[in-house]
């Protein structure tokens, strides 16, 4: 059998069971642990399309550093059972040297691991938990993990305690006793797989969700009131916002669908209130029209797109980049608008705060690009600075002047009456009006609130939040991405610093409007550019080329969910073309 | 706020109405802004909301916040609207089409939401903006060039649906009748929860036959009830034309609601910590 030598910066396990045999639970309360001990990690779950009986299966990786994706390959696997693992286990292959743990009842690995040059040890699970009243089987193998991870079992008794506090006494006891016998049981395994020490003076953590990160973004920035129609892989913004909302003073309406969702959130804003809305690509088309008439009435509002793998219905579990086309042209007439996207789960926080700011600012909706493969992680992450946008709608003040709601002015933003102001009335419209919002079909009319809803999105200042750039600006080999990506993007160049390739990192945040003029000066010096993103049809890759040449070798990288992108390819792409 | 000495002309906007002569909407438009009046509460304080279609013009011929929608959402965002701003007065209005055909769905799940509102459907039986085609309450057998000879499709029967889906309030009224539009659009409005009002309003350009109603509809000779479904079996046995106020009902509107209390954002982060 084989041991690791040297405790490594990062360690994935899967735990995998049938749905209902809580290998997500039991990977969930480890990812706490490790971050009370100092960790950073990820917790993505593989879950089949039926609730219980189908595969479940908790994908962990913890580290020494932030950890923005998951690994491709484990260093441990818990086989609770191999029901319907087969569908699944050729996208969580082990690693070469892994181990894998699994009951000898459970009958015979897949071939897939059968085939991996892995220690695989049988460990009666079931049994050992049975050999504790009221175990179960997940706890034991948390116990396995902790030990060979080296984890200090106090910590995981600890979450265990919390978490399981209201189901009484029995239920803890059981669970520490299983947690105890794993840990026992893994310290006779001639095999660790040591994490290193966390870094000294950790941060604060928390444990977030893309999703919940970007319903408390939202909610900083103002966001008072939601609507909502359940789509995975969004609902989890929608039932984070519920209860939250609650809790501030605001509320959130179960809309009968995503018609409904964004008519009511164009409704509520009207009213004053800052409003959001989040939904997948199949919902978001269903919005389209009403984007448009958000747009042309100038009602500020949010839409969240956690996008999936699509068209239609698609694989609803799992991750696209292919939303970006219907969120920036997918308008009818010409919409202004402004669609930007999240980099990471932390900054979820951030682009869904910047994004109402924004809608309130410019009075215009709002598109954010998120995605499964951010949404539904659950990170460890620091805790995520304190911003403060000067956010709020350009008032209106009663001065015996008749009001016009579309008034033209010098930044193309009019005032905005709410409904009780007196002197303030007037019909938003989705029709092309007049400066007072009156219905017009004049030409003159169409040009002019055209231009002003051209102009005051043009003439924003976005400030410095258009994207990222990393590294050396003397590097001449770029990797030019968007959203999600980014951490695949950032730990390749990581991997190819240890080999002495030196690689530049831009990613964009801001996709609509282009930002053309900061991304030409982050391109400057660039000699080859490899664009990454995940789509098919590369929609990044011709909306980039849509604005701005690309004067250099360019490579793309692109492809269809639901197999995300991971660092290890972009990794080998840059080193090929390095060896070239 | 109540407001004493408002005037019918107080909520008229200085838009001149477009609709053909003799539109029964311009009644309508009528009633709602006498009804208004009487109801005491100052423009700024109300909303009126809308989809697509003539009678959806209404807003801008008020000088009440307006809200002109998509076709057939206004139910949507007057839903919105009013959990976002209980303070308002709210009222929707649509047509037929409007109503009953794309915003079919809403006009289901507006009654069991049961939102504090009050919906106006000015019914036509023809989509008029488009010049003449059947809606949802036209006749099987009435012929157009979108469907010669007819649709063979049974009419909708709106007040049976709108009982059926838990509607707080429900009346029927024609356009050519004022006093009594304003007088129910006034219940309306002041009964909890979600009030309906179908206003049989004639189409005189593409259903001249509608010119008739005047002398078809009739009040109705039962009095209202509290009983959906003795509501629904009066609604289903009658011809159509019986006007006034036929169910009241005392479901509690719904409770959500967005105050002006400034939450303490803050105190969510704890959730996270760990």
């Amino acid at each position: 059998m084989t041991a690791s030598l040297e405790p490594a910066n990062s360690i994935s396990f899967a735990i995998v069971g049938t749905g209902g045999a809580g290998a997500i639970t039991a990977g969930s309360m480890l990812i706490e642990a490790a971050g009370k001990a100092g960790y950073y990690g990820l917790l993505t779950r593989s879950v089949g399309p039926q609730i219980r009986g189908g595969e479940a299966a908790a994908l962990v990786r913890l580290s020494t550093k932030p950890a923005a994706c998951m690994s491709k390959e484990f260093d441990i696997l818990v086989a609770i059972d191999w029901k319907n693992a087969d569908r699944f286990i050729g996208a969580m292959p082990v690693a070469e040297g892994g181990l894998v743990i699994c009951g000898p009842a459970a009958g015979d690995p897949p071939r897939a691991i059968r085939e991996t040059d892995c220690t695989i040890i049988e460990c009666p699970i079931g049994e050992l938990a049975k050999s504790v009243p009221g175990g179960r089987e997940n706890m034991i193998s948390a116990g396995l993990v902790a030990e060979l991870i080296g984890m200090p079992l106090e910590e995981i008794r600890n979450v265990v305690s919390g978490k399981l506090a209201s189901k009484g006494e029995k239920a803890v006891e059981a669970s520490h006793g299983c947690l105890e016998i794993g840990a026992q049981t893994a310290a006779g395994f001639d095999h660790t797989c040591r994490l290193a020490a966390p870094e000294e003076g950790s941060n604060k953590r928390w444990l977030i969700t893309g999703n919940e990160a970007v319903g408390l973004g939202a909610l900083r920035g103002g966001v008072r009131f939601a609507a909502a129609y359940p789509i995975t892989p969004a609902t989890e913004v929608l039932e984070y916002l519920s209860p939250a909302l609650a809790s501030v003073g605001g509320a959130l309406v179960q809309a009968e669908d995503e018609l409904a969702s964004i008519n009511m959130i164009i409704g509520a804003s009207f009213g004053g209130r800052p409003s959001i809305t989040a939904t997948s690509g199949p919902g978001l088309s269903l919005m389209m029209e009403s984007l448009g008439l958000a747009a042309a009435s100038e009602t500020p509002i949010v839409v969240v797109d956690v996008m999936r793998v699509g068209p239609s219905t698609g694989v609803a579990t799992k991750s696209e980049q292919s939303d970006l086309n219907i969120a920036v042209y997918g308008f009818h007439g010409d919409a202004p608008h402004v669609v930007v996207a999240p980099l990471s789960v932390s900054d979820c926080l951030f682009t869904g705060q910047w994004a109402v700011h924004m809608a309130e600012t410019l009075q215009t909706p709002v598109i954010v690009l998120s995605d499964q493969s951010i949404g539904q992680a659950r990170v460890l992450i620091d805790r995520p600075a304190d911003i403060t946008f000067m956010t709020r709608r350009k008032p209106f003040d009663a001065d015996g002047e008749a009001y016009q709601r579309y008034a033209i002015t010098a930044d193309g933003v009019s005032p905005m009456s709410t409904p009780g102001q007196a002197g303030g009335q007037y019909t938003a419209d989705g029709l092309t009006h007049t400066e007072r919002g009156s219905p017009s079909s004049a030409r003159s009319d169409q040009k002019e609130q055209l231009d002003k809803r051209h102009d005051k999105i043009a003439r924003f200042n976005f400030g410095n939040h258009w994207g990222i750039t990393e590294g050396d600006s003397a590097r001449a080999t770029v990797i030019l991405t968007w959203g999600s990506l980014t951490g695949a993007a950032r730990e390749a160049i990581d991997a190819l610093q240890d080999e002495d390739i030196p690689v530049r990192l831009v990613s964009l945040r801001q996709i609509s409007p282009f930002p053309e003029e900061p991304l030409k000066a982050a391109l400057a010096g660039t000699k080859r550019l490899l664009v990454v993103e995940q789509s098919y049809s590369a929609q990044f890759y011709r909306h980039v080329r849509s604005y701005i040449d690309l004067p250099f070798e360019v490579r793309q990288l692109n492809r269809e969910g639901p197999y995300e992108i991971g660092p290890d390819e972009i990794v080998t792409k840059i080193r090929e073309w390095n060896d070239q | 706020m109540n407001v004493p000495n408002l005037k019918a002309s107080n909520f008229k906007s200085d838009i001149t109405p477009i609709w053909c002569p003799g539109c029964g909407d311009f009644h309508v438009l009528m009633s709602i802004t006498k009804a208004l009046a009487k109801l005491r509460r100052p423009p700024e304080d109300i909303a009126v909301v809308s989809g697509i279609g003539c009678s959806s013009r209404i807003p801008a011929y008020t000088n009440c916040y307006g809200f002109h929608g998509v076709h057939g959402r206004s139910l949507a965002v007057a839903a919105g609207l009013k959990v976002a701003r209980p303070d308002l007065t709210v009222m929707a209005m649509s047509g037929d089409g409007d109503g009953f055909s794309i915003g079919g769905n809403h006009f289901l799940h507006a009654r069991r939401r049961n939102v504090d509102m009050t919906y106006i459907v000015m019914d036509n039986r023809v989509y008029g903006m488009t010049k003449g085609q059947p809606s949802p309450t036209t006749e099987s057998d009435w012929d157009s060039a979108l469907s010669p000879g007819g649709t063979g499709l049974r009419a909708f029967h709106p007040l049976v649906i709108a009982l059926a889906s838990g509607a707080n309030f429900v009346a029927r009224e024609f356009s050519g009748n004022i006093k009594a539009c304003t007088q129910t659009i006034v219940e309306a409005v002041n009964h909890p929860g979600f009030s309906f009002v179908e206003i049989l309003s004639p189409c005189v350009t593409f259903r001249p036959d509608e010119k008739e109603w005047k002398n078809q509809v009739h009040e109705a000779s039962v009095a209202e009830t509290d009983d959906p479904a003795r509501a629904a079996r009066r609604i289903m046995t009658d011809d159509g034309m019986n006007t006034g106020i036929l169910y009241r009902g005392p479901r509690k509107p719904y409770s959500a609601s967005v105050s002006d209390e400034v939450g303490d954002v803050s105190a969510l982060e704890q959730f996270f910590e760990i």
